[in-house]
């Protein structure tokens, strides 16, 4: 380990896999460590699993009410609920500690980050990093199967190549927004709670098809915050769907860019917002 | 009776100091409400009625459940009596003149006020600017669901110092907040209003405490004749029950614990 973070410079392939190493050596650390209460990670890990169960019920409620919502078939909401609960999972996992970063400023903690030889993001993001949140990942899995099983799904090659590239977009993007919305902290040290409306509220809004919340709400979560391109769109594109709010059909190839657009506008703020910070002394 | 009102107000001077935290918990609240009412909203416009909820009476209960879901704190933050329990600071706290539960209770009712003031009502008012909320006409129905909300603060501080209580035998209380941080929102009416459960199972889940801090004030709110009894006098009735029961099973726990522990470290 003291081996990984004692030597910041080496060959280009190595300086640009290493904070990728070590974020893994950092997570595996906070793993292990937290696996020393195997009971205790047994149960949160289990509730949180239950968490995401709760979530998808609910929508299940909701659909069988329903019957259909704006087109949209039990299965489909299914399929739109899980994913959106897979990709936002994964995305808190990895990233969903960034909205600590409002406590390190006030204790002081960013500060001993700042001076170790290891990326201050990478640090923040695997600080206490929650392994339980694996949890989550695995019904949203398991129900997302069986709703592309139960969908009326047209398999191409195309589309089974596409499935997991819109997967790993998704993922960056909820990613990006949550480290995006964690950086309001640098200016707003308070601010925790409104980051929340952004990334759970995202993952509420986008669990249901989004075009239930009228035109101004899909054209915001498309232009402004894409977290359209979250679950939304790869939906549309896996069945085959027109957009319901006229929006042209060639966005859901949009998905793999707009996942580099903004993990690089999550970069440059989380620069801006290191760039603005002042150390509160303590 | 000095020092309760003293702690009370120290309780709301607290919470005060946050301002723009509190902003943020009225912007969160009130997006959690749009995005909510906007999917119930979606669903009652193709089924109108569902056991007796229509559309109206779903987006009321949401924003009240917005505007009460940080004063009864049913999805946090735990009191910070668990941590004191873990630390052993809860000796300190022991030593004081007045009772354990006394003490916290009036702590964070002074929390609760500030709360529901400058949080509950804003939240509401955008409601009822964005949306058509079923609020009551009278003051004697606005009495009631403001005496609703006062015992549904008090169950919800109950609930939270049982939580924490149970760290005097397990040390670490974040395994029952896993659990109860689940099972209270569902059976409280937060994830979905309790009349689109199944006709049986909404009124096990209404008699439970959990329900008497969010659907039992939203039904009183509504003046729904699903609340037992039938009107909002049985629903204060079961609100008083659980509050008085919750509160003297806290007491009784509280003198079990301080005969067992044995405050570590000195």
């Amino acid at each position: 380990m003291a081996d990984l973070l004692a030597r910041p410079c080496g060959g280009t392939v190595e300086r640009l896999t290493r904070p990728a190493r070590v974020y893994a050596l950092l997570a595996w650390t906070w793993s292990r460590a937290l696996a020393q209460y195997p009971a205790s990670l047994a149960l949160m890990t289990f509730g949180t699993a239950l968490g995401a169960v709760a979530e998808i019920f609910a929508v299940f409620v909701v659909f069988r009410h329903a019957g259909a919502l704006d087109g949209f078939s039990l299965a489909e909401g299914l399929l739109i609920a899980s994913l959106a609960n897979l990709m936002f999972a994964a995305a808190d996992m990895l990233m969903g500690m960034v909205e600590g970063l409002g406590q390190h400023i006030r204790s002081g903690s960013l500060d001993v980050m700042l001076v170790r030889p290891v990326s201050p993001l990478v640090q923040i993001a695997t600080d206490r990093f929650a392994v339980r949140r694996l949890g989550r990942v695995v019904p949203a899995a398991a129900v997302a199967g069986f709703a592309l099983y139960h969908c009326d799904i047209d398999w191409t090659a195309g589309k089974v190549l596409m499935l997991p590239v819109l997967v790993v977009s998704g993922v960056a993007i909820a990613a990006s927004v949550w480290t995006a919305s964690g950086c309001l902290q640098f200016f707003v040290a308070d601010a925790r709670e409104a980051a929340n409306s952004v990334t759970y509220g995202g993952h509420a809004l986008t669990e249901y098809p989004l075009s239930i919340y009228g035109k101004g709400v899909v054209y915001a979560v498309t232009f402004a915050v894409p977290l359209a391109f979250v679950g939304w769109q790869p939906v549309l594109y896996l069945l085959d769907r027109p957009d319901p709010t006229g929006l042209p059909d060639l966005l859901r190839f949009a998905p793999p860019f707009v996942a580099v657009a903004a993990c690089t506008a999550a970069a440059l703020l989380w620069r801006l917002g290191l760039r603005h910070y002042r150390s509160t002394g303590s | 009776m000095r020092v309760y009102s003293a702690v009370y107000i120290a309780g709301l001077r607290r919470y005060s100091t946050y301002r723009a935290a509190t902003l943020a918990g009225i912007l969160t609240n009130s997006v959690f409400g749009c995005i909510n009412a906007a999917v119930l909203l979606a669903l009652f416009s193709v089924r109108p009625l569902i056991n007796g909820y229509d559309a109206a009476d779903a987006v009321t209960q949401v924003f009240v459940c917005q505007a009460l879901v940080a004063t009864v704190a049913i999805l946090g933050p735990p009191l910070d009596l668990g941590e004191r329990i873990r630390s052993g600071a809860v000796g300190t706290d022991l030593l004081r003149p007045v009772p354990l539960l006394g003490w916290w209770l009036a702590e964070d009712m002074g929390r609760a006020t500030f709360s529901i003031v400058f949080r509950g009502v804003p939240t509401l008012l955008i409601g009822t600017v964005l949306f058509d909320l079923l609020l009551p006409g009278t003051a004697g129905h606005w009495a009631a669901v403001l005496a609703s909300v006062a015992l549904a603060a008090v169950i919800g501080f109950a609930l939270r110092y049982l939580y924490e209580l149970a760290g005097f035998w397990i040390l670490d209380t974040r395994g029952i907040w896993a659990v109860v941080g689940l099972v209270g929102p569902v059976a409280a009416g937060v994830l979905l209003p309790l009349p689109l459960f199944p006709p049986g199972v909404a009124d096990v889940l209404r008699a439970l405490p959990w329900a008497s801090m969010i659907q039992i004030p939203a039904e009183i709110t509504l003046g729904k004749e699903s609340l037992p009894g039938g009107s909002a006098a049985g629903g204060l009735a079961l609100q008083a029950g659980w509050a008085a029961a919750l509160l003297l099973l806290g007491a009784r726990l509280t003198s079990a614990a301080t005969r067992k522990v044995v405050v570590q470290g000195g």
